[in-house]
């Protein structure tokens, strides 16, 4: 297998028997990047020199007998967390030229362990967008079908990841971002349990719901950074005190005596039958390992869209205030007033979706609304945890898909935002909860898109996922898939 | 209608939102679609349930009452499109 196929396992064994140093490696991947990125739109930053420089570091402490398992891999980071000295975008043209003065917790953890930042991925704007269409820096490309879109709004991430540019890859989610971009791309990701991974330093959309994770090629891959990246930050207030654990620890335990749940909600009307035809034959492969399958009710979850789309709005829509012309980056041109200056700033710095949602956020926490929405939709949010709460008494997992579709053409959804919204349908329930879920490849269908399983967990279940998806991985074949553009191409 | 242009204007004022008068009958249009999307909720009962704001029951933490920052002014500045003297410059407010 060449470099850019192998696994952070195999990468660190790599540089452990010193077959290619860290230097070799992130000098490859940075070739990769240079003739794939044009096409892919993948990497909106690549941070070349601060690269090898870093890899040169890695090499030395690795010379002086340090072997760490992620010391000199390269990794990329969601152009949503801040990095020190090198630009931050949020994929907006509102904070195109924002350098942030410091880096999130996610960085300096994993920066701290010796990986290599191979640079920044591109994103929705302020992650808003379930196809990367919405980025000010144009869409990313699915690199399975350079016609679709990679997902949202983690699409950067994704496509790296699934192109070979990069192992492994940051990412967020407040409605399905990591598991959206990741089943339509078919790579592995999970968005932990909220309050596991610090979200200092990441630029907030809904703080309520979003949460950083991993995407990479497979589950043990994902227990490998999630060791580093999960951990309690007194800097972050939601940050749980029990946020770090060994996710590496029981990743091999067999799945005798796994209860698995299936939502007769997740495989009805609306469903692509390709995609329920893979899910199906995946909780069957678990079922083939000893699990025991059940039948459960989310009857909350058609609701979920709707709620989401009141709370995220309305958190987005106070957390967006910052930008005002005055603190960061863009200002419009000669204001003839204050309010002329924050009126006109924000509405050349921010896309179409981003007003759109800052737009709905205002209204439902306007006087007079508040309870008709903002206060309802919050009960509905209560409905929903008890949903999980009914379901995990009695199972340990549940299963349905990722996504409705696989992966859909640029442009087929632009037009009307709510048939965007209802891509995340089945992502969505798991953020307003707050519990942890992933998503992993189960398939592809005759058209050669990959389609994504999801599963769900309880509250701090994150390492039964990994395990459950690891087990999956080492009898099926899926993840090992690379998309036939990349040979094609190259 | 929720959404007619004039909510739509009012509510693109609170949100300091500078919209053309050009977009304002498509803006209406998508957000009347997204509230028809919330209407949904109105089916759901919750007399008896009580909100929820956040995922995690954590106590709101506190720090010691310590100074454990540098005055880091200028570095935080950095961003900001136009400053003078450690100040903000934003067109004059007070004739």
């Amino acid at each position: 297998m060449e470099l850019h196929e192998l696994s952070l396992r195999a990468l660190h064994q790599g540089l452990q028997e010193r077959r290619f140093s860290s230097v070799e490696l992130t000098g490859a991947l940075l070739a990769r990047i240079a003739r794939m990125n044009p096409t892919l739109n993948a990497f909106l930053t690549v941070t070349e020199t601060e690269a090898l420089a870093a890899a040169a570091a890695a090499d030395a402490r690795r010379a002086a007998g340090e072997d760490g398992l992620l010391l000199g891999i390269p990794v990329a980071h969601k152009d949503i967390f801040c990095t020190a000295g090198v630009r931050t975008t949020c994929g907006s043209k509102m904070l195109e030229r924002f350098v942030s003065p410091y880096s999130a917790t996610v960085v300096e953890r994993l920066a701290a362990e010796g990986m290599v930042m191979l640079g920044k991925l591109n994103m929705d704007e302020f992650a808003m967008g379930s196809s990367n269409e919405t980025s000010y820096f144009g869409a990313v490309r699915n690199p399975w079908h350079t016609g679709m879109v990679p997902g949202g709004s983690s699409g950067g991430s994704a496509a790296a990841v699934a192109a070979g540019l990069v192992p492994a890859a940051t990412g967020t989610d407040t409605g399905g971002s990591i598991r959206q971009p990741a089943a339509l791309c078919g790579v592995t990701g999970i968005k932990p349990t909220y309050g596991r991974v610090s979200r200092y330093g990441m630029i907030a959309f809904a703080s309520s719901l979003d949460q950083g994770g991993p995407l990479a090629r497979s589950a043990e891959d994902c227990a490998l950074l999630l060791n580093v990246m999960a951990a309690h930050d007194p800097r972050d207030s939601t940050s749980h005190p029990a946020a770090a654990s060994d996710f590496l620890r029981g990743l091999d335990r067999p799945l005798q005596g796994l209860r698995v749940g299936v939502p007769e909600e997740f495989f009805g009307a609306g469903l692509d039958p390709e995609v329920a035809a893979a899910v199906q034959a995946g909780i069957e492969e678990l079922a083939r390992q000893g699990a025991s399958v059940q039948s459960v009710r989310l009857p909350n979850n058609p609701y979920a869209v709707s709620t989401y789309y009141v709370l995220a709005p309305a958190e987005a829509s106070s957390n967006l205030a910052r930008f005002d012309g005055v603190r960061y980056t863009h200002r419009t041109e000669v204001p003839k007033d204050l309010t002329d200056l924050y009126q006109r700033s924000r509405y050349e710095g921010f896309g179409a979706e981003v007003r759109r949602r800052i737009l709905v956020g205002t209204y439902v926490l306007s006087a007079g609304y508040y309870d008709a929405y903002y206060r309802k939709a919050q009960q509905v949010r209560s409905l929903i945890r008890e949903d999980f709460r009914r379901a995990f008494a009695e199972v340990d997992v549940i299963i349905g898909p990722t996504t409705p579709t696989p992966a859909f053409p640029l442009g087929a959804k632009n037009a009307d935002p709510v048939a965007m919204y209802l891509a995340d349908i089945y992502t969505i329930a798991v953020n307003l909860a707050g519990i942890p879920a992933m998503s992993l490849p189960c398939g592809f269908t005759r058209g050669g898109l990959p389609i994504g399983m999801q599963l769900m967990g309880d509250y701090f279940a994150d390492d039964l996922l990994l395990n459950v998806a690891h087990r999956y991985q080492r009898e099926t074949p899926w993840h090992t898939a690379r998309p036939s553009f990349i040979t094609g191409e190259a | 209608m929720a959404f007619d242009q004039d909510t739509v204007r009012r509510t693109a004022h609170l949100a300091r939102m500078a919209l053309p008068q050009t977009e304002i009958p498509a803006v209406a249009e998508q957000l009347e679609r997204i509230m028809e999307l919330i209407g949904t909720l109105r089916a759901i009962g919750t007399e008896d349930t009580s909100p929820m704001a956040h995922p995690l029951d954590l106590d709101q933490p506190l720090r010691s009452d310590t100074v454990d920052h540098r005055d880091r002014r200028a570095v935080l500045m950095a961003n900001a499109p136009a400053v003078e003297h450690g100040l903000f410059l934003v067109p004059k407010v007070i004739e």
